[in-house]
């Protein structure tokens, strides 16, 4: 609770708040906000925005509505985001955990592991694996996740190797609890703060690396999303330059709400204002 | 000097078993990717018959199991053999070598405005904690930092390439205009400010933000209330005592932005059709190339690790408390 009074407090943490509720908001009632298949021809091709009421940023280069691509793009960065987000904590913290209670060999392998996958550059390790198993949006929200899991696994490690020595894991021992009871319900839980407190730093790069790979045409194609619909406009750059920018925008706004809801929960969780990068 | 030396060595027998991994993680993701590079092949060239397919699998060596082709793979690569490209018939080092030089160039570049500009705009930042360009500027960084690098570099295009028609928006170079010397490293220079700008921008915000932060610290430390306290002149006490005891983290954030630099260009270099790295990056999974792909991921590490090794040692070189023996 604590937390919570510490995070509306800050300027910050309020304002990317209201932005990423704006957009969750937009992002859920799309079925409601737009009915109509996104992906469906709406109108004329290439109608300019604020021309014509009932489509008001105007269509693309097939006609479809521009406003109703971005709600539902918004559903799919959303959706990958903390998808991607969900299960790098995942990964993380269960590498992270048995590291740093195991220890030794088990301790080695694993940390090497996660060298292993820290030095590839992400993005690299995305686009390798997404167009080796075809472009759909599990194998995406799971590229992206592959690459994100290391720095969550490192500071959940870090936390357990200071934790495993407490009195409380020492009395669990004597309880006769099964060691792998111990490291997930009585450790883990305490050392999962470090991570979370990055969680948002990595929706945010989860959704600039979805944006990147559907830019580059290794999206779902069944679904719209703002990095698709960048893509189609950049060949109209001359005639019709809302249309690349338009979704743009919509991606620097959200990133940036996530960003500052990130700077709330750092000077939430501490008074001298730990910035995000 | 020697503890350098020892932090070298050790640096490099710790990579080996990560590179290991790195090679089984290649050859596991191709294993379960559908078709090999004969598969590849044969849907760019229109098909082919049984006995061709048999041929080309026989020649390529692809007809053998899994293990024994990474058995082959390892044992040329402990001759730093990097292998043959099955999707361009030709070595991968040859490949990679030719490619590297336009990422390099282009990374490069892009550190050296981001690092230089970005520490800059922090230290007019974090002089005065807390005022108006310092709030500006701030603000004005996160936004910068959640711009998606390859929509600015199509912003970019559209001004200064569409609009104004200053500045090329492709390529590396104008094709076959004759140019040399001087004159080809200028054609050169033009096309890349946009290709830069577009991935360095980013990272600009990034060192502006960690060195106003790491500023903000510095201030608090006695020493600095001493420097006040003996009258020294504003400007002086900003440059000579907070920006440059503010420098190491910033440092530290250049080592771990490297990967990051990377994976970066391989979208710019795609906005900017630029013959680099990522492009070729893109052409070996296209093309089910197992050895490239294998190369260009080992590559990339091998340049990260590097460049870690490269900043462990400044670090310790800057920070005399640091030896380079803890660095390690």
């Amino acid at each position: 609770m604590a937390f919570l009074r510490r995070y509306l407090r800050s300027g910050a943490g309020m304002a990317g708040l209201l932005i990423l509720a704006a957009i969750a908001l937009a992002a859920l009632a799309a079925p409601w906000l737009a009915p109509r298949d996104p992906l469906a021809i709406a109108g004329p091709a290439l109608l300019p925005p604020f021309s014509d009421a009932g489509l008001p940023l105007g269509t693309d280069r097939l006609g479809r509505d521009v406003l109703a691509g971005l709600i539902h793009g918004a559903r799919a960065s959303l959706a990958v985001g903390l998808a991607a987000m969900a299960a790098a904590l995942l990964i993380g913290s269960v590498v992270g955990t048995v590291a740093g209670f195991a220890g030794g060999l088990v301790d080695e392998a694993l940390m090497r592991i996660t060298d292993a996958f820290q030095v590839v550059p992400r993005f690299l390790l995305a686009l390798a694996f997404v167009s080796t198993l075809g472009p759909s949006i599990g194998t995406v929200v799971l590229a992206i996740a592959l690459g994100a899991w290391t720095e969550p696994a490192r500071l959940v490690r870090a936390q357990v190797l200071s934790l495993r020595e407490r009195d409380f894991v020492a009395a669990a021992r004597v309880i006769g609890m099964h060691p792998a009871e111990i490291a997930f319900r009585e450790i883990l839980p305490n050392a999962l703060t470090p991570a979370l407190a990055i969680a948002a730093l990595i929706v945010a790069a989860a959704v600039l690396i979805e944006a990147a790979l559907s830019f580059l045409g290794l999206g779902d194609p069944n679904i719209v999303t703002w990095g698709t619909m960048i893509a189609e406009g950049r060949n109209l750059l001359r005639t019709a330059p809302s249309l690349s920018l338009l979704p743009g925008l919509a991606l620097v706004v959200t990133v940036l709400g996530i960003y500052l809801v990130s700077e709330g929960i750092g000077e939430a969780l501490d008074r001298r204002g730990r910035a995000a990068p | 000097m020697t503890g350098n030396w020892v932090l070298a060595r050790r640096r490099a027998l710790a990579a080996v078993p990560v590179l290991l991994i790195l090679v089984l993680a290649t050859f596991l993701l191709l294993e379960l990717a559908s078709g090999d590079a004969v598969d590849a092949y044969l849907v760019t060239s229109g098909g082919g018959d049984a006995t061709l397919v048999a041929q080309l699998r026989q020649h390529y060596g692809l007809d053998q199991s899994v293990l024994a082709r990474l058995w082959i793979y390892l044992a040329a690569l402990a001759h730093l053999d990097l292998g043959w490209s099955v999707a361009f018939d030709r070595p991968v080092s040859a490949l990679i070598t030719e490619r590297l030089p336009n990422t390099l160039l282009l990374m490069g570049s892009a550190l050296a405005l981001s690092f230089g500009l970005g520490s800059l705009l922090g230290v007019v930042a974090g002089a005065r904690p807390g005022s108006l360009t310092d709030r500006l500027l701030s603000v004005g960084s996160l936004a910068l930092y959640a711009v998606p690098g390859f929509w600015l570099g199509l912003v970019l295009v559209l001004f200064f390439t569409v609009d104004l028609r200053w500045l090329p928006g492709s390529g590396i170079e104008t094709i076959a205009s004759g140019k040399t010397g001087l004159a080809r490293a200028a054609d050169i220079a033009r096309h890349l400010v946009l290709p830069v700008a577009a991935l360095g921008f980013i990272y600009l915000a990034l060192f502006l933000r960690v060195m106003r932060s790491a500023m903000a610290e510095v201030w608090q430390l006695d020493f600095v209330t001493f420097a006040q306290a003996k009258g020294l002149s504003r400007a002086r006490i900003v440059w000579r005592h907070v920006a440059r005891n503010a420098l190491l983290p910033l440092v530290t954030m250049l080592g771990l932005q490297a990967a990051a630099m990377l994976g970066g260009s391989v979208v710019i270099e795609s906005v900017f059709a630029i013959p680099g790295f990522g492009r070729l990056a893109s052409e070996a999974v296209a093309g089910r190339d197992g050895p490239l792909l294998a190369g260009i991921i080992l590559v990339s590490a091998v340049m990260v690790i590097a460049i870690n090794l490269a900043i462990d040692l400044l670090y310790a070189w800057l920070d005399p408390r640091i030896g380079a023996r803890q660095a390690g």
